[in-house]
């Protein structure tokens, strides 16, 4: 018996040491094993604790097989019978007992975590409410108390609830935050699904969309942005700020036609992703990264990036909705310019 | 031609494993193909839309058209010999099954020559797969090619069923059946219920597609998520009908090898049943993040969960049946004893799946991936070809070459754990599933290319299985009648291979191990429960075939719009029933002066 004591307190410190490899395992903004928020932690305490338990019986079923395959070979010539043992009553209730004892200690917290994360929050006035809309392939946030609507990136305060209502405008997709919280899939028709999650640390996560929707299901992604309370204030009213068209009369034609007609810029409407503010958000198309120092493929300046969409999207994203627009490269050149300066200060 | 009309169990066994083979083969290269694309980040190797159809056929092709007809394969070989049975019950259904089976593969993968294979993933979820999102054929393909294959499942499910109960030589009780034989009876069992669902629905999305039917089309009143249910209630029990028998094979081939009884026998028995049920009871541990409400995702989990504990008791009798014996290694166990810790890993990522909350983080990520691969390529796979090394001189006459054996079982192993292990990681590193690409930067990159190298490696395994396979082939039938000596079924107490009769005197069952009880008591065969007679055996037809080219026929009249084709094809195959049930046929007589125990010619 204390021989058994002894495997286990061997045992204890591995199972720590895995849970720590574990936890350093991807990006922060990117990892469900590096949580940056309540509910993301909550989920991954869940990981730890079935980790642990499931750790524990692989290397118990481990042990056991490499004794028995090394012990009980057959040597060279052995013609012996061994004994038929027909079963072990004792045994056998030992191997259904202690795995119902097992299921015990993960069903509980399960059970409790369900109905936690099920709270509901889209009546709760100090809760962000966003209508999340999926589309083959972007995403689209809509904030109906603020009368805000953006595409892509989805800025949030710091410290209150976010509350997320998740539909879909044509197929199944997912809404997924590994960093701050789990999954929730957007179903086509009236059915709403609802989940929350809250991001304290300031900075931007990465989401993905993981039900397969389409060729560019793979790069169907989006950013949530965190930010304090003033700047999500100041954001707020500059999205609702009235933006001037190019001054150039020949541009704000060509962009009036070409673009407007599917996107909204300021205050108008359109069914395709709302580009106000489209020059300070940090992708265009949810995933050519918007940066200074281009390191991979998919990243370039704000303005390499839009002129690399413009001339054509579906080159970015295959089979997106957006389709090939007839433009000249100078057109390309200045409406990309014109829309990489669209930013907002927050 | 006469594989074309045969009725004998033995040689259906061999059509399933040839064209469940040659699936098999289709759907790896799909596989390695998936993973050349995944190997680095933004590859361009293929088209986004070329590797959603990859990877949809690759999921149904194993699924339907590799594992099923694998394990049928062993089932027709097996069943019928170790339950002291001259032939499956219902020998003409049984050809028909298989001729239904192959020709819905078929029609499948004539997609990729028709314009386009299906592409909205093997589960085929609406309204991706609905004739709004999906215009081309593709999914039309899936729709009629699996109706057609689910048949022929459908009908060797029932053939099974009724095998087994029926078909038992004297004295075999259901406590004396052989495990291998319990689990194809539960399996089948499962078939009978399953499948239905999976016709229903797929008539359903038949109907939407072809019809412009209304069932999952929410702007008419449709419902998308009745089709994941639907799907589901199929589909979970579908994986336990693929692995029950895999867990039959790992018993028979354990036990043989350590000379030792099954350990546990009916906790064994009581476990299959157990698991048997509960696989219809969990279908909705797919549909966690569906938003069905806690209250249905608390009781999934918790059902789920519970599944846990008849496959444990399952883990620790094969680990105690080796406990004490006297263990040989040859592939067939290599791969036996290899499934075991694998399987184990397979099954603990499920029940760490089984927590909702959790789920909610894993579902549709690569941790996915690999737990299934676990349980699918580790469990079945792994079992399969334990069974292909042990009953390969039942079959065909001759052993495997066991060094290639143990070089491919190598290759296999090594190239699946690298495969699939660092998956879990990448899963809960934030990788999607079914993502054509990923971007560079995400700390993807390593993990990935060691999938890719494990993929190419168990691609290598494989070879080296089919090299085995052809110099076997050119080597004398020389097996004897219990090659590996420590037999223990009925199976080991006819020749290498089987007489077409099986049985020249149905065997009398004194016990469980009925073979091994005999040699015990110093006898090396059965005590006969009849005299020797003419036997009576099925003629054989072509019959099976025609009706099922006839259904593949009117196949293509329903993707195409065709009616006068569709019409002819089901003509044809209504026509063969008719003749079938006009037409006398009393079958034939092997009188006991012909009898020579020389095996089916293979
Ligand atoms: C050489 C062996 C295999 C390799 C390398 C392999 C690899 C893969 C890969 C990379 C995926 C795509 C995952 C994704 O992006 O979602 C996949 C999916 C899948 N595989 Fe395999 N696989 C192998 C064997 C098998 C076998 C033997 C089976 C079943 C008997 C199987 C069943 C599936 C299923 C059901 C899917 C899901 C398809 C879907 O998401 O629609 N695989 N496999
Ligand atoms: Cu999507």
């Amino acid at each position: 018996m204390m021989n058994r004591w002894h495997i286990l307190k061997r045992l204890t410190p591995l199972l720590a040491g895995m849970v720590l490899l574990l936890s350093a395992c991807g990006r922060a903004d990117l990892s469900a094993l590096r949580p940056q928020g309540p509910v993301a932690e909550e989920q991954f305490g869940l990981m730890k604790l079935s980790i642990t338990i499931m750790a524990f019986v692989v290397i118990v079923v481990f042990v056991i097989a490499l004794y028995v395959i090394i012990r009980y070979r057959r040597r060279p010539g052995d013609k012996s019978i061994p004994v038929q043992v027909e079963g072990n009553h004792k045994l056998e209730i030992i191997w259904t007992v202690i795995p119902i004892v097992l299921l015990v200690i993960l069903g509980v917290p399960t059970i409790k975590s369900v109905f936690g994360l099920a709270e509901d929050y889209s009546k709760d006035p100090n809760a962000i409410q966003v209508k999340v809309t999926a589309h083959q392939y972007w995403w689209e946030f809509e904030y109906p108390k603020e009368g805000v609507k953006t595409a892509q990136e989805m800025i949030i305060p710091n410290d209150a609830v976010i509350s997320i209502e998740a539909k879909t405008a044509d197929v199944l997709h997912s809404f997924w935050i590994p960093s701050l919280a789990g999954k929730i899939d957007t179903n086509p028709g009236g059915n709403v699904n609802k989940m929350y999650f809250k991001a304290p640390k300031e900075g931007v996560y990465l989401g993905k969309c993981a039900e397969l929707c389409g060729p560019s299901h793979a790069l169907m992604d989006f950013k949530v942005k965190s930010v304090d309370r003033a700047s999500y204030d100041r954001w707020i009213a500059a999205q609702k700020a009235p933006v001037a068209l190019p001054a150039d009369k020949q541009l704000a034609e060509t962009l009036t036609t070409n673009c407007l007609s599917c996107h909204a810029i300021g205050d108008g409407t359109g069914w395709a992703p709302n580009l106000t503010g489209i020059g300070s958000r940090g992708t265009v198309a949810g995933m050519l990264v918007n940066t200074d120092d281009a390191k991979y493929e998919n990243e370039g300046t704000v303005q390499e990036n839009l002129e690399r969409w413009l001339k054509d999207p579906n080159e970015v994203k295959p089979g997106n909705k957006m389709g090939k627009i007839e433009l000249s490269d100078e057109e390309i050149k200045s409406i990309s310019k014109y829309l990489a300066d669209l930013k907002i200060e927050y | 031609m006469d594989w074309l009309t045969t009725v004998d169990h033995k040689k259906i066994g061999i059509l399933y494993l040839i064209a469940g083979g040659f699936f098999f083969l289709i759907g790896g290269l799909e596989a390695i193909l998936i993973r050349i694309q995944l190997w680095r980040p933004l590859n361009d190797f293929v088209s986004a839309s070329t590797f959603n159809e990859l990877l949809t056929m690759h999921g149904t092709t194993m699924i339907f058209l590799a594992a099923m007809p694998l394990l049928f394969a062993l089932m027709n070989a097996v069943v019928p010999l170790q339950i002291g049975a001259r032939d499956v019950a219902f020998p003409f259904l049984n050809s028909l099954g298989f001729w239904t089976f192959f020709f819905g593969g078929v029609l499948l993968n004539v997609s990729w020559f028709a314009g386009g294979a299906p592409d909205a993933g093997w589960t085929s979820y609406v309204p991706l797969a609905s004739p709004l999102y999906s215009e081309g054929k593709g999914v039309d393909y899936y729709v009629i090619g699996l109706q057609i294959a689910g048949i022929g499942t459908l009908i060797g499910g029932i053939n099974f069923l009724a095998t087994i109960i029926n078909m038992r030589a004297p004295g075999m009780s259901f406590m004396r059946m052989p495990m291998f034989t319990w689990t194809v009876f539960i399996t089948s069992a499962l078939i009978l219920f399953a499948f239905p669902a999976l016709a229903v629905g797929l008539v359903a999305l038949m109907f939407d597609r072809l019809f412009e039917a209304n069932f999952f089309n929410v702007n008419n009143g449709g419902n998308t998520v009745l089709w994941e249910h639907i799907f589901w209630i199929f589909g979970h029990p579908e994986v336990y009908i693929l692995i029950l028998p895999a867990f039959g094979v790992i018993s028979e081939v354990i036990s043989t090898f350590s000379r030792k009884r099954l350990f546990g026998y009916s906790s064994m028995v009581f476990a299959t049943v157990l698991i048997g049920f509960l696989g219809f009871m969990v279908w909705a541990h797919h549909m966690f993040t569906v938003g069905l409400g806690p209250v249905a995702n608390a009781l999934f989990s918790i059902a789920t969960m519970l599944i846990a504990v008849p496959t444990g008791i399952k883990i620790f009798n094969w680990l105690f049946t080796m406990w004490g014996g006297s263990i040989r290694f040859t592939t067939a166990n290599m791969f036996a004893v290899g499934f075991v810790p694998t399987f184990v890993m397979g099954g603990v990522t499920g029940v760490m799946l089984a927590s909702a909350p959790a789920d909610y983080q894993y579902h549709d990520t690569y941790f996915v991936v690999a737990h299934f691969h676990y349980v699918i390529v580790g469990g079945l796979i792994l079992g399969i070809f334990a069974g292909l090394f042990y009953w390969w001189p039942k079959m065909f006459g001759r052993m495997l070459n066991e060094t290639l054996g143990k070089i491919c079982f190598w290759l296999f192993f090594t190239g699946f754990h690298l495969t699939f292990f660092v998956q879990h990681f990448l899963g809960l590193m934030g990788m999607p599933r079914r993502i054509y690409t990923y971007l560079d930067g995400l700390g993807f990159n390593n993990m990935n290319l060691i999938s890719t190298v494990g993929a190419i490696l168990m691609g290598l395994g494989t070879i080296a299985f089919l090299i085995n396979i052809v110099i076997t082939s050119m080597k004398p039938k020389n097996a004897a009648y219990d090659p590996w000596e420590d037999g223990r079924t009925l199976e080991w107490t006819i020749p290498s291979p089987a007489p077409e009769y099986n049985f020249a005197q149905t065997p009398l069952v004194r016990g469980y191990d009925a073979f091994w009880k005999e040699k015990m008591e110093g006898k090396n065969a059965m005590t006969p429960a009849e005299p020797l007679g003419p036997i009576h055996m099925p003629s054989p037809s072509i019959l099976p075939f025609i009706m099922s080219i006839g259904l593949f026929i009117a196949g293509f009249g329903l993707m195409y719009h065709q009616h006068i084709i569709t019409i002819a094809g089901l003509v044809i195959t209504f026509g063969c029933m008719f003749t079938r049930s006009v037409k006398d046929d009393h079958g034939f007589h092997i009188e006991p002066d012909e009898l020579h125990d020389k095996g089916v010619k293979a």
